[in-house]
Parts: structure tokens; sequence; C-alpha cells
């Protein structure tokens, strides 16, 4: 009888990560640990650098989500200058943070989650990925796909010089403005990206929708949680994926808190466990609480779906309409329904077209002041962005010659990485009882709890402890004698 | 074979990530390599598991395409698991071809505290005096986790590397070039690369792609930082006193950078014929200060702080010295 | 036994390689411990033969060239004159000890100077121990 069943690597996501699931003796899930093995050490590495190479340097935390290291570490290094940033260049930055988000959006939709649904959960390994979702859609649908993807990382390109490894952002503004002619060649495949939203979101209504089965899961089955909900709003708490304020909302939609960027320390604190590498995040002035659901928890998600839930409207017109129709159908808002992330990135992709066609209608928007020179050096500076999976918090300080004394990072999927353990371990055990012989299907609807939250865990695994903790037990005659550790 | 098409993997060390997608961002060619090859492993994008690696034989693997660096026990173990089942072995991007960003981890002093990690930052559980360790025993079970090692490794540090693809990520169009040579030569339709080739990129200098205007003379009184000046976006930034790696660094990337207003930082690694990207670098940085006086000089050198950080940004690994050597 | 450093010298043609022959012909003794490389001018010397050799397991290594003004040809001291301080501050950030590297201007006339410098280089480095770094670098891969 298997007692301990192992997915090794996850996959359908960026990052390294492997799920343990142990059985007791009535083959019923007894635990189940999702460990993070990967570690890199931006933390410490980046200090000592010039201030400024860091929104360069933060970027290789992670290549599909670049762009939100970017914004956040240019904002946390705009503060260390006193914070003054030509005003052109805060839109440009949040143009061009329009287009990544729907890149990344289309990947994860499209890639790495809609094989799922496409294909159905218990599909052949072999094809269960993009390239088969491309021969069941036809290449017609496949080419559209890859088109739209294509536009918003070219659009990226056109305005910042670069898409996957930005380079654009430097402390007062950014390194190059969007002339006329650049504008002319973007708006068409603004208004085809837009167009591209709303055909995902029919192609969304007719497979998942569509198919009962699909919606029983989504609304019944074991992908819920009662943790509570964070994201970036504006002053009309609508979302704002470049700037705002931090608010937090439990899961039956009442606020918790508000707080600014440089607040963040005061409301965020990070638990340590030494089975993995990743920090669990929660709410500081409730303590940690272990991993635990229900109105106490100090637990959160930080995900598209906690966004929409975070929010009380949109910021544009017919992303309200699609957020309208996403949480009539869920019975209402907020939802703990995490499958409904699926729906809620494609809701974000119209807020995200919307946005980028205001600006290419904003007469403004190819001027030429695109960036100050900082006339002072205070020291520090907190950047907050919305990544596209989850609460992405850069802090910084440095010296007197703008040099890095220290960082500290809270990143999108982070936040999630208790949730992300307590809705596995729900699902597994809904999924394999005494009796059940797990097959690629089952562990695969495992897995399909973590696939929801779009989990980064390149992003996640940045910090380095320095020093390698070693434990070593001496036994006599058999009996555990002595017990000597390093840093553990 | 199956079909008779082409078996392949991909796979990350210590990675972002971003080389996976600079795959995915050759849009429409990734059918194409759906038409010539089954990918056996590629977590980003498939199902494929570890075990269905360990399962096949030695070699059945046309070619495996490895990113990232080595920087644990895992990295390294599927490095060596993937070279035995491949024929070829492709390290792919700055990190696989030098150490990358992550191996400026090298540089960090070796007996460093945990403390700024797990011990003591900003934002940790007042208290907490938990680190990750190898092994954790909790409630009965027995959990590892991969050994951090002391430092990075590039991927021909650890096993035997047949091609390398430089770039941070390798810029799209190179990408699908490189991979088309590698299906041509794999399929017998034309002729393998030398071994140990760098594909996907340019025998010469970033420099000599680079549409700025040059002077003969290049001499600076000073650096300049990039933000503290308004640069002249058609002159050589050298000849503004910005630093710009490209007079040492590989040609392939299509200058995407200095085209955008923002100095090279080498992610193509060494241009043809360099040993050390960073000595070289040095070199080039020393012959534009305008000064013959000891002092003068310091003087001048106190406006380019850190450079060792510009000179092996993504090479560390690849460097004489490898990591630091402090004790 | 006595730890006896082996410290590579980059020395040019036309000033200090005659500057350390006349040492030789004056019937100077000092410290075998420099294994000199002739070189044309100092501008000959990349900075990668400086960490090439302390790759391979040089535990230090002297650089010598004309006094400033005296270069055979004009300008090639002053190209090492300014290689040299981003040497160092990239050799520090190495870990490297800063008494390990060294660069000193010697004519053709100096032989006791620098028979002197080579003593001094010798016991200095002498005092720092063997460099760590080809045996720590095998050591890296030998584990893998």
């Amino acid at each position: 009888m298997t007692t301990q069943i192992s997915i090794d690597p996850i996959t359908r996501l960026e990052g390294h990560g492997k799920i343990d699931i142990y059985l007791d003796d009535d083959g019923a899930v007894a635990d189940t640990f999702f460990q993070i093995p990967e570690l890199r050490g931006f933390e410490r590495f980046v200090v000592g650098r010039p201030i400024e190479e860091l929104p360069r340097i933060v970027t290789r935390i992670c290549g599909v989500c670049p762009a939100s290291h970017h914004m956040a570490s240019a904002k946390a290094v705009d503060g260390c200058f006193g914070g003054e940033v030509a005003p052109l260049a805060h839109k440009l930055r949040d143009m061009y943070y329009q287009a990544h988000f729907i890149h990344s959006h289309i990947a994860h939709f499209y890639a790495l989650a809609a094989p799922d649904f496409v294909l159905g959960p218990d599909a052949d390994p072999a094809t269960r990925n993009i390239l088969g979702v491309v021969h069941k859609v036809g290449l017609e649908v496949g080419g559209a796909v890859i088109g739209a993807r294509s536009k918003a990382q070219e659009i990226q390109r056109i305005i910042g010089g670069r898409n996957t490894q930005d380079i654009w952002c430097l402390p007062g503004g950014v390194a190059k403005g969007l002339k006329p002619e650049e504008l002319e060649q973007i708006r068409p495949w603004v208004d085809e990206l837009y167009d591209f939203t709303q055909f995902s979101l029919q192609l969304f209504r007719d497979v998942v929708l569509g198919n009962a089965g699909y919606v029983d899961l989504i609304v019944n089955g074991p992908y819920t949680l009662d943790v509570h909900n964070m994201g970036l709003v504006d002053q009309n708490n609508a979302p704002n994926f470049y700037d705002g304020q931090v608010r937090v909302v439990d899961f039956e939609g009442a606020e918790i808190c508000r707080y600014k960027a440089e607040e963040y320390a005061d409301y965020v604190a990070e638990h340590v466990e030494s089975w993995t590498y990743l920090k669990f995040p929660y709410l500081k002035k409730r303590g940690w609480k272990g991993f635990v659901e229900g109105l106490d928890t100090s637990l959160y998600c930080a995900t598209p779906l906690a966004r929409l839930n975070v929010a009380d409207r949109m910021a544009t017109p017919k992303a309200q309409e699609a957020f309208d129709e996403m949480f009539t159908t869920l019975g209402g808002h907020p939802t703990r329904a995490l499958l409904a992330n699926h729906w809620a990135r494609l809701v974000e992709m119209v807020q995200n077209a919307e946005t980028l066609k205001r600006y290419c209608d904003d007469p403004e928007i190819t001027g030429t002041e695109f960036r100050v020179i900082p006339q002072q050096v205070t020291g520090e500076g907190v950047g907050i962005v919305e990544a596209m999976r989850g609460t992405l918090t850069h802090h910084y300080t440095c010296d007197e010659r703008a040099m890095c004394t220290s960082a500290n990072l809270i990143v999108g999927t982070t936040n999630n990485n208790a949730p992300i353990q307590m809705v596995t371990k729900k699902v597994a055990a809904s999924l394999i009882k005494p009796g059940t012989e797990p097959d690629q299907g089952i562990l695969n609807m495992i897995e399909m709890a973590f696939r929801a939250f779009d989990p980064c865990y390149s992003c996640a695994t940045h910090s380095l402890p320095g020093q390698m903790p070693l434990q070593v037990d001496v036994y006599k005659g058999g009996e555990l004698y002595r017990e000597f550790r390093r840093c553990c | 074979m199956p079909d008779d098409k082409l078996q392949i993997a991909i796979y990350w060390g210590a990675a972002c990530g971003g080389c996976d997608v600079s795959i995915l961002d050759t849009d429409a060619f990734i059918l194409d390599i759906d038409k010539a090859a089954d990918i056996l492993l590629w977590p980003i994008a498939t199902d494929g598991k570890y075990k269905d690696i360990e399962a096949l034989a030695d070699g059945h693997l046309d070619v495996t395409i490895m990113s990232g660096a080595v920087r644990n026990s895992e990295n390294e173990h599927m490095a060596h698991l993937l070279r035995q089942k491949s024929k070829l072995f492709v390290a792919y991007g700055s990190c696989a071809y030098m150490g990358g960003i992550p191996a400026l981890a090298n540089l960090a002093p070796r007996e460093e505290i945990i403390a700024r990690a797990y011990l003591n930052n900003a934002s940790l559980e007042p208290g907490n005096t938990t680190v990750p360790r190898p092994r954790t025993s909790l409630n009965g079970y027995d959990l590892e986790l991969p050994e951090f090692y002391p430092r990075v490794y590039k991927l021909d540090q650890v096993v035997d590397v047949d091609y390398y693809v430089p770039g941070c990520p390798p810029q799209p169009g190179q990408a699908q070039a490189a991979i088309t040579a590698l299906v041509m030569a794999l399929t017998g339709q034309a002729e393998a690369p030398p071994k140990g080739s760098v594909v996907g990129a340019y025998e010469r200098a970033l420099c000599d792609d680079c549409t700025r205007t040059k002077s003969e003379e290049k001499k600076v009184k000073r650096f300049y930082r990039p933000w503290q000046i308004m640069q002249d976006p058609a002159v050589c930034l050298m000849e503004q006193g910005i630093l710009c790696a490209g007079s040492a660094t590989r040609s392939g990337c299509g200058v995407r950078c200095p085209n955008s207003g923002i100095p090279c930082r080498g992610c193509y690694g060494p241009a043809p014929g360099v040993v050390d990207q960073g000595a070289k670098l040095l070199s080039a940085v020393a012959s534009i200060i305008d000064s013959k006086e000891p002092d003068e000089i310091d003087k001048i050198l106190l406006t380019l702080p850190d450079f060792t950080s510009f000179a092996n940004r993504y090479s560390v690994a690849a460097s004489p010295l490898q990591r630091s050597h402090r004790r | 036994m006595t730890f006896e450093p082996r410290i590579v010298g980059f020395l040019c043609n036309w000033c200090s390689y005659t500057g350390a022959d006349l040492a030789g012909t004056s019937r100077i003794h000092y410290a075998p411990n420099v294994r000199i490389i002739r070189v044309m001018c100092s501008a000959r010397i990349d900075p990668t033969f400086v960490l090439k050799a302390l790759h391979d397991g040089a535990d230090g290594v002297l650089i010598c060239g004309c006094h400033p003004g005296d270069c055979h040809y004009s300008e090639g001291n002053y190209k090492m004159m300014r290689r040299y301080p981003l040497l160092k501050s990239l050799l520090a950030d190495y870990g490297i000890e800063d008494e390990r590297v060294r660069l000193e201007w010697i004519s053709a006339s100096e032989g006791q100077r620098f028979a002197d410098i080579v003593n001094d280089m010798t016991e200095r480095v002498r005092a720092l121990g063997p460099s760590p770094v080809k045996a720590a670098l095998e050591a890296d891969l030998a584990e893998r």
C-alpha cells in the first residue's frame, strides 16, 4: 500500500517545487507538504551595488514577470532619491505595465491553465500542454493566441526598448519616450488586444461555464479557502496594478486594513518553516496562527481573484461588465472559489486593454519630458506594485553615494505560500480516499490547486541565508546521543 | 522513436524562467518545434516528471536544452541525469553559460550570517529563530530540501556541454536560429557546428553593430552614472562617460539596450577571442581615462563605484577567480 | 618547512627587466621567489594575465614598468597606471589580499631597488600564507 506519493517536479508554473502526500494506514491523506527547494540570494547580492542598477538586476528574479520587479524596484529607487519623478514617466510606465499584464495573463491562461480545461484534467500528460491545446482548438485559434501575446510583448518592446528582462526605468523617470510614429504602430494592436480579451471571455464561457462538471468543480469543489484578500486599489477602490494603496478585505467583504507602501512592515510579516525555503507572509497585527482558515486567520491570498475581491468596482467600463458577470455567476462578491482565478485573469485583461487604449488617446503620451535628474539622495524607498500573481513589495536603503545598503522583498507568490499549502492538502484529501490508487489524473487535479494561483517560485525564492544550515545527529549504541546545529 | 520525431528536454537550474519565455517568444516557431520534436520534459509548459526521464535509456534524448546555473544539489543532479540521457547538451542563456546574475552571490562573503533572509530583516516574524535546513523531521515525516551549495557553478563546470547559446535571455530571433541549427544538425540536414561553439550570436563585438557615432578619440575626465546626466542618444555612451560593456561583449542581441538609451551590461558574454569579459572591460575603461596622474586617476575612478559588478555582471562563475576567496 | 611564496613577475623589457638584470650582474643576493616573465612594455599586461596567474596557483603577482615619463613607447606605462586601480578593486572584491598584487616603476639602473622590492614582497606574501585560490577552485570542482 502506498504511504508516500511525490509529485516531482510540479509542472505548468514558473519555478521549482514538489508536493509530498503522506497517507495513513487506511489510505486516507494524513498530511501534505508543498516544498520549495530553490533559493538564489538577491536580497544579499544586490547590497553594495549602485542603487540604479537594481531595477536591471532584480528583473532576473523572474523571466515571466520581470517588468513587475522592474517597476517595483524603480519605485523603491525613486524613493531613495526623494521620490521626484517626471509625471510623463509614471504614465508611460503604467501604459507599459498594462501590456506586460496582458502578455503574462495570456501565457498563463492558455499555456499553463487551459490544458486542464480544454483537454481535461486527466488527459494524457504527453499532450496535456499548450501544444495539445493548439491541436484541439485548431491552428487559427492557436495562431490568434500566439499573435495576441506577441503583440503585447512587442508593445512593451516599442515603449520600453526591450521585453523579457526590462531595462527602461531610471531614477527620476524612464530612459526613452514614445515617439508619435511608435504610438501609431501600437494603436491598432491595442484594439486587437481588446478584441482578444472578449474572445478569451467567450472561450471561457464556452469551454468552462458551458461544462456543468467544471462549474460544479469551481463553485462546489474543494478548491476553496476561508482566508482574506489583498490587492492594490486606487482612491475609488478599483484595482490599480502600478500604484495605489494596499487594501486587505476578509472573505465576507469587510475591510481589515489599508496601508501605504512605506507602512508595509507594520502590516505584513513573514513566518519561517525549516522544510521549505519559502517564507509564509501573514497579517502582522494578528500574529502567526498557523495554517488555519476562518475569520480570525492572519492568512491572505494575493492573486487576481483576491484583487477583484478587494475591489468595489473596476476602473474601466467593459471590465466592469465582465466583473459583474463573473460575480453574479459565482453567487456574490467576494468569492472563495479559487479556480475563479482563471476567470479573474481574463477580467483583468479587459481593464488592461481599456487602460492601454486610454493612454493611446492621451495627447501627452508622446511628450519628451520623460525623465528628471534627481537632486538629492534620501536613502530609503519602498515600491509596491501588483505582479500578475500578487502584491509585490521592494524595500531598499542606500548610503549617501546611492549605493545599496539593504534590500527586502515580499514577492507576489510568497504571499500565497500558506494558502497554497492548505488548499493542496484539502484537494488531496478530497480526491485520495482509502482504496484510491491515485493515477496521474488525480495527481494533476491536485496540481490544479496551485495552478490557479499562477505561482512564480523563482520570484518567491530570491533570498539567501548565506551559510548552509547543518544538523549533525550523533548516535551511540543506536540511541541519539548528541545533536549539533549550525544556524538552524 | 515515436513518429521519428526528435526527443528533447528543456530544463532549468537556478533560473528565472526568462530563457523558457524566450523560447515561447519565438511565437509561431513553437509550432514548428512541435512538428519536429516530442518535448519529454519542460516543467514550465508540459507535464513530464523526473521519473519519466529516469526511465529513459542513456542517450535516448537527442538534445537537452538547459538554462540556469547550478546552485544546489537538485540542479546538479538533474544536469548529470539529463547529460547521461542525452546525445547533445546545450547550455542556454547567460546563467548556464557563465553563471549569470545568480553568480553575483559568489561575491558575497562566504561566512555570511543567515540573518539577512531568515533572522533579521524588516518583515520577519518577530523573534524568529527558524531557518530552512536540508532535513526536517516533523510529525514522523522526513522532509528533505536540496543542499544549497556555498557557490554558484556554470553548467560546464559540472557536466560536459556541447553548445552555448548566450543572452539573458537569448533574443527570440537568435533562439529560433540556434534551435533550427540544432534540429538541422540532428536530422542530418546540415553539418553540426564544432563542439563547444557559441551558437545564436555573431563573431563580433556589440560596438560593431551599435549605430551610435563613435569618434577616434575617446577620452573622459570623469564617469557619469546613467541618472546623473541627460545623454545624447546618438553618441557612443562611453564617450559621454557612461559605462557601457559593449566593447567587451559579443553581438547578437540586436543592440536593444544602447538603442533604448540604456548602457549594455554584457549579458551576451565575452566578445569572440576574449578570455575574461571583466578583464577586457577593465582595459577598455582604463584606456579612455584622460589622465597621467595617479591621484587624478583615483579621483576619476571615484565616479565609477563598484566596478566589479559591471565587469562580471553575468560572468562571475566564468571569470578566472570564479568567486570570492575571502577567508 | 617554511612556506616559499611563488610570485610571478611581469617585467617590461626596456627598464624593469634591465634593472633586474643589473641586480644579477651586480651579484646582489635576493629572494629567489619571483619567476620573471619579460614583456616588451607594461602596457602588454592584460589584466587577464594577473587573474590567470592567481587562478593557476601564484601566491603573488609583481608588475614592473618604466617610471612615468620614461616609457620606451612613450605612453605604454600610463595604460598600466590606469588599469591598476581598477584591477586592485576587482581583486579586493574577489577577496584577494591587497599585498598579493603589486605595481612598481623600476628603471634600468635600479638593480638594488629591484632586489629590495623582491625581498619585501616575498616577506609580505610569506606572512599572508599560500594563496587559497587554486586549491579552493580545485576543491569546488572536485566535489562535482
